[in-house]
């Protein structure tokens, strides 16, 4: 991975017609980053990722990639690989030849196409697959696929979108593993969209948070999951209670209330993890609502001048039954402090 | 009980008004009599014999059937681009367009034959032949598009954009990816189409002239002249070799599913 910009997004603007679903997004991708784009649907992550491939002309802005100003270059000469959701392999050819059609495009001596394909379905484990058609193939098998066809093109850059969602949990975690494999063997800078932020931290070595056209949040899995910088972020990545700040006082539903120590903060907002609320003793007493037995914890849902809590103790803790009361605290040496409400 | 033998009787009543005629033609084709009659007088071939030796049936024969494969090819060639473009383009006046392409199934035969007729050969002195071809290309061109876009509408459009991602341009999209998916569909428009073009009578009526007749007028013609067995006989070829080809379409390519 080197530190110069490889991919550049700036001040990339595309619509539909007249509707913006991207707003002057500025973003800059090293080789061989593995980045997400993370957001919920309509965020403009697919958008976005569209327009790198150039199967979407951008309303302005401009696309540079490996130093050559792409926005105009049209999608079948970007040197862009993409991973579609469907997968959307050719129902009518084979494996074999769904991975050779982009080299057979390329006008390549048949020699190394064949020795570039068996290679490609060799790294994603499918040799023996070579003349199935691709609906007798299962959905993981048909990814693994799609992903060789891609990657024999060695394209600057590999996009994909949603590349977990259509699998069962087990084959998630596989193919998780998997991709990141491919990656670190390929060396091939990957951009990928997802609305789920788990598969985000687990995979990327930054993460771009996405609301409505606009970034959010750029940032390593640990800064995104921990130090969330806006509301957005953090009610995305779990920070259930989230309180706005004004003057060193917490706003709540109920009018303001002293936070000791955090008189300091001088921050619009304040952000707990369910699992940051300290229960039992406290300067605050809510009323338990519900409790929900979670495996290895239990989840508590207050209520509480504050507001509405959402609390998690590990599951060995003391109990605490609906409808009694208990005293808790939201620690601020524990908050994530936002910058943006 | 009432009820159910009622549709009973009610779906014996439709299977023998449809199947009756082809019955009556069938038993009438092998009458050794000579007239055409019902019910028939003794059993013979002769009268299917005879239909090979009439020279007539044989020049009528070959322009219907001439009609019937370039009508429908041509027809494939305009249609095949109109669907794929109302199928993936969001057209303007895209239903207009729907519309035009599918009024030569509305509007009634025997005025497009006399407007072509009166239009066309008349004024502009243009052959009677090339006149049915042109009809037929039209007629069939509404089931060429129909067809074809049903296929067009179960073949994901995001397959197209992935062979461009992989260095495909659009034109060579459409034959390497699209074209090869919508086979069994096209196919399917092109036995709909023969079948409507070798069957179509009123047009063609309109369009006759000296040694110029499509094989259903000819029938008809050679009836006011000549009261024989033989105009069954050929019709009940004509509907075997309809049924035939019916029959295998759906077997091998699940015709029902496109019609």
């Amino acid at each position: 991975m080197s530190d110069e910009t490889y991919l550049d997004l700036s001040d990339l603007t595309l619509a539909y017609g007249k509707t913006v679903a991207v707003d002057r997004l500025n973003l800059s991708i090293r080789k061989g980053e593995l980045i997400a784009l993370l957001g919920p649907s309509g965020c403009g992550k697919t958008t976005t990722m569209r327009a790198i491939t150039g199967l979407l002309r951008p309303a302005s802005g401009t696309i540079t990639l490996d130093g050559a100003d792409i926005t105009h270059v049209p999608a079948n000469r970007r040197h862009v690989g993409l991973v579609f959701q469907s997968y959307a392999l050719f129902p009518h050819l084979t494996v074999f030849e769904n991975v050779a059609f982009g080299l057979r495009l390329k006008k390549l001596p048949t020699a190394e196409i064949n020795q570039r394909v068996e290679a490609g379905l060799a790294m994603v484990g499918l040799s023996k697959f070579h003349s199935r058609k691709p609906a007798e193939l299962s959905g993981g098998q048909q990814q693994r696929v799609a992903l060789a066809r891609s990657l024999v093109m060695q394209p600057k850059v590999l996009l994909l979108d949603e590349p977990l969602s259509n699998l069962d949990a087990r084959l998630r975690l596989e193919m998780r593993t998997e991709l990141q494999r491919v990656q670190r063997e390929s060396g091939v800078t990957m951009v990928f969209v997802t609305h789920d932020q788990n598969e985000a931290l687990a995979l990327a070595d930054r993460i771009v948070v996405m609301k409505e056209g606009v970034i959010e949040q750029i940032g390593s899995p640990e800064d995104v999951y921990n130090r969330p910088q806006s509301r957005f972020v953090a009610d995305f990545v779990g920070f259930e209670n989230i309180f706005p700040v004004e003057n060193g006082q917490i706003v709540t539903e109920n009018g303001r209330l002293e936070l000791s120590g955090a008189a300091s903060v001088n921050a619009p907002g304040l952000a707990w993890r369910p699992n940051m609320v300290s229960l039992g003793n406290g300067r605050f007493e809510g009323e338990v609502l519900g409790a929900a037995f979670a495996g290895g914890s239990r989840e508590y849902l207050l209520m509480s001048p504050l507001g509405p809590i959402k609390a998690e103790m590990d599951a060995a803790a003391p109990v605490f039954e609906p409808g009694s009361k208990v005293a808790f605290d939201l620690p601020p040496e524990r908050a994530a402090v936002l910058e943006r409400m | 009980m009432t009820s159910r033998l009622l549709s009973y009787v009610t779906l014996t009543l439709v299977l023998i008004f449809l199947l009756g005629p082809f019955v009556i033609i069938v038993a009438a084709a092998l009458s050794g009599g000579e007239t055409l009659a019902f019910p028939p007088q003794g059993l013979s071939f002769k009268w299917v014999m005879k239909v090979f030796e009439v020279e007539s049936f044989r020049a009528s024969f070959a322009l219907s059937m001439f009609l019937a494969i370039f009508g429908t090819l041509a027809a494939l060639v305009l249609g095949v681009p109109v669907a794929y473009a109302a199928s993936r383009y969001r057209l303007p006046f895209g239903e207009t367009i729907r519309t035009i392409v599918s009024a030569p199934i509305i509007v009634p035969g025997i005025i497009v034959g006399l407007a072509l007729l009166r239009y066309l050969v008349i004024p502009l002195d243009v052959g009677v032949g090339v006149a049915l071809f042109i009809a037929h290309t039209a007629l069939i061109l509404p089931y060429a598009v129909r067809v074809v876009s049903a296929s067009l509408d179960n073949l994901r459009s995001d397959i197209e954009e992935a062979a461009v991602i992989l260095g495909s341009t659009r034109v060579a999209t459409f034959f390497r990816i699209v074209l090869p998916n919508i086979q069994s569909g096209i196919l399917a428009a092109f036995i709909l189409g023969f079948v409507t073009s070798f069957n179509q009578v009123p047009v063609s009526l309109f369009l006759s002239g000296p040694g110029v007749r499509t094989l259903p007028i000819d029938m008809i013609w050679y009836m006011e002249i000549t009261y024989d067995p033989s105009v069954a006989a050929l019709a009940a070829l004509l509907a075997f070799l309809s049924i035939s080809i019916v029959f295998l379409a759906e077997r091998f390519l699940g015709f029902s599913r496109y019609v």
